[in-house]
């Protein structure tokens, strides 16, 4: 009788702890499912745009009447946008997610030498693309709607977007984490939980408008360093590196926190016998 | 150099004590088995004996709550990754994702159980299972028994030395479920692998495995070869005897081998 060879034959990668070949299949995988699909797309760009316009035009109005925003006609629009930055970037995790349960794929996927730490990676890498297609289109139209060109703001903008990117993965393993636990009943959070943080986040207003108490809570938030220091540069045009370095220290903290609560999520799917379950 | 011989190499899967309880339930209870390289076993029960819960375990998916299975000498809930790459598996409560095509589902997991010559691995399946004609067509769009040979195309893309497979040939017509089954023949002949199969088809069985074993309400009620057993029972095929034994008409105890 043939005996099967337990080493990994000549057409096999030898398995490693992370793999950038299993984390650019699982990006290639969502990518597919963009490419096959222009209403995705276009539905990836299509809120933050009317976001923009919808505020672009009450800026127009207010600027008849305030003198704040008159110092600085794009900080609401920039806020709009960098918000939209922080909801896309917590739904890119979330959805490519909710499409493997959608698809009854998750079971496959984990009986791959694909660890739970590289799909993790897979899922925040689609979220920085989709969250690019998503707000890109919106910042170039705030040109010629309100002549408003966000990428003046240069590298900073760029360190904000990259703030409230890693604020939404953070959030996004959070999520991902309560859908393996609690299957699509959990799916109005990948929805709805960012907003919980919308009224703390200090996007549309400076921090010291929240009463004491709740200023403190808001303190412990990566993105109130990001709109304050977006205010910053906006009003005063100075960059405040301490609160880039506040942003990004507690960004990596909650990133970290995030996996380590769907790693224990996952432990408990295991347990529990969720993972072949979960589906519509 | 050459390969060991089967029995030099640890079991494919080993089962030991078994036992997986969602609270009050009890839906594994005591699991003791082994699949030797080579081997192709069958896995029978009515709905609900517990073995999908089983092949889960042995998939890692789930953990045990007491008892341990391991394979090709892994602790499947501690050291899984050492194994997965040789291990694949095909069951009726997964799918692949719908909207990719059939050549896009299959390239992502090649790259997944890292496959270096992807196109060619993807062109020597399309060729064995005959896939040519529907390989770039939409999966959601294909027939059942295209389907099939696609999920088969996945569980074999990575050569697996253990083969689990739930209901392979479920819903196919006869045609198609007899190529299905010679296909696995001749796999696990070629290569040596193990396969345990779940199947609530007799003849399949039959034909495939050579032992089977009973389970009812999460425990092994019997073991042995299928023509074995059809002696014991005193019946004229397994059907009858899987009937016997999810009907609670047991052999005395001291004529069951679990």
């Amino acid at each position: 009788m043939t005996s099967p060879d337990l080493n990994l034959p000549p057409h096999h990668r030898p398995a490693s702890l992370l793999s950038s070949r299993r984390i650019g299949a699982m990006i290639l995988r969502y990518s597919y499912v963009l490419r096959s699909s222009w209403p995705r797309i276009l539905e990836l760009a299509y809120w933050p745009t009317i976001q923009m316009v919808l505020w672009g035009f009450m800026t127009l109005y207010l600027l008849q009447n305030s003198s704040i925003l008159a110092q600085a006609t794009g900080v609401l629009i920039t806020g709009v946008l960098l918000w939209d930055v922080l909801f896309r970037s917590n739904l890119g995790v979330a959805i490519p997610y909710m499409e493997e349960m959608y698809s009854r794929n998750l079971g496959q996927l984990f009986v791959t030498p694909m660890r739970p730490f590289e799909f993790c990676v897979s899922l925040m890498a689609i979220s920085g693309i989709r969250t690019i297609l998503a707000v890109l289109p919106a910042s170039l139209l705030a040109l010629p709607f309100f002549d408003v060109w966000v990428f003046e703001t240069g590298l900073p903008l760029m360190a904000f977007f990259i703030n409230l990117l890693m604020s939404g993965w953070a959030l996004g393993l959070v999520i991902v984490g309560l859908l393996l636990r609690y299957g699509l009943g959990a799916e109005s959070f990948a929805w709805l939980g960012v907003f919980l943080l919308a009224p703390i986040s200090c996007v549309w207003f400076p921090l010291d408008i929240l009463p004491g108490w709740l200023q403190i809570v808001a303190l412990s938030l990566p993105m109130v360093y990001v709109f304050e220091g977006m205010r910053g540069v906006l009003f005063d045009g100075i960059f405040h590196w301490d609160l880039l370095f506040w942003a990004v220290g507690l960004n990596i903290f909650y990133i970290g926190l995030g996996a380590l609560y769907l790693m224990a999520m996952f432990h408990k799917a295991r347990e529990m016998g969720l993972l072949l379950q979960q589906g519509e | 150099m050459n390969n060991p011989t089967p029995v030099d190499l640890p079991a494919a899967i080993d089962a030991r004590g078994l036992r997986k309880q969602f609270g009050d339930e009890i839906a594994v209870d005591g699991l003791n088995f082994q699949v030797r390289p080579g081997e192709t076993v069958g896995l029978l029960g009515g709905n609900g004996a517990g073995k999908t819960t089983t092949i889960s375990m042995i998939l890692g998916l789930l953990l045990p709550t007491t008892g341990s299975v391991s394979v090709f000498g892994a602790d499947m809930a501690t050291q899984r990754y050492q194994v997965l790459p040789r291990i694949n598996f095909s069951s009726p409560y997964v799918d692949l994702p719908k909207r990719l095509t059939v050549r896009q589902n299959l390239t992502v997991y090649a790259r997944l159980y890292g496959l270096v010559d992807v196109k060619d691995r993807i062109a020597a399946l399309t060729d064995d299972l005959d896939m040519g004609p529907f390989i770039d067509r939409k999966t959601g769009t294909l027939s059942s028994g295209q389907y099939t040979r696609v999920m088969l195309a996945k569980s074999l893309l990575n050569d697996p030395a253990l083969l689990l497979l739930d209901e392979p040939t479920a819903s196919l017509d006869p045609d198609t479920a007899d190529w299905v089954r010679g296909y696995l023949e001749a796999y696990r002949d070629r290569t040596g692998a193990a396969i345990l199969l779940a199947s609530h088809n007799m003849v399949e069985v039959e034909r495939l495995c050579s032992s089977v074993l009973m389970m009812r309400s999460g425990t092994i009620q019997d073991r042995g070869k299928p023509q074995d057993l059809v002696s014991r029972y005193g019946r004229q095929n397994l059907e009858e005897v899987f009937l016997d034994i999810a009907r609670h008409k047991d052999l005395p105890e001291g004529d069951r081998t679990s």
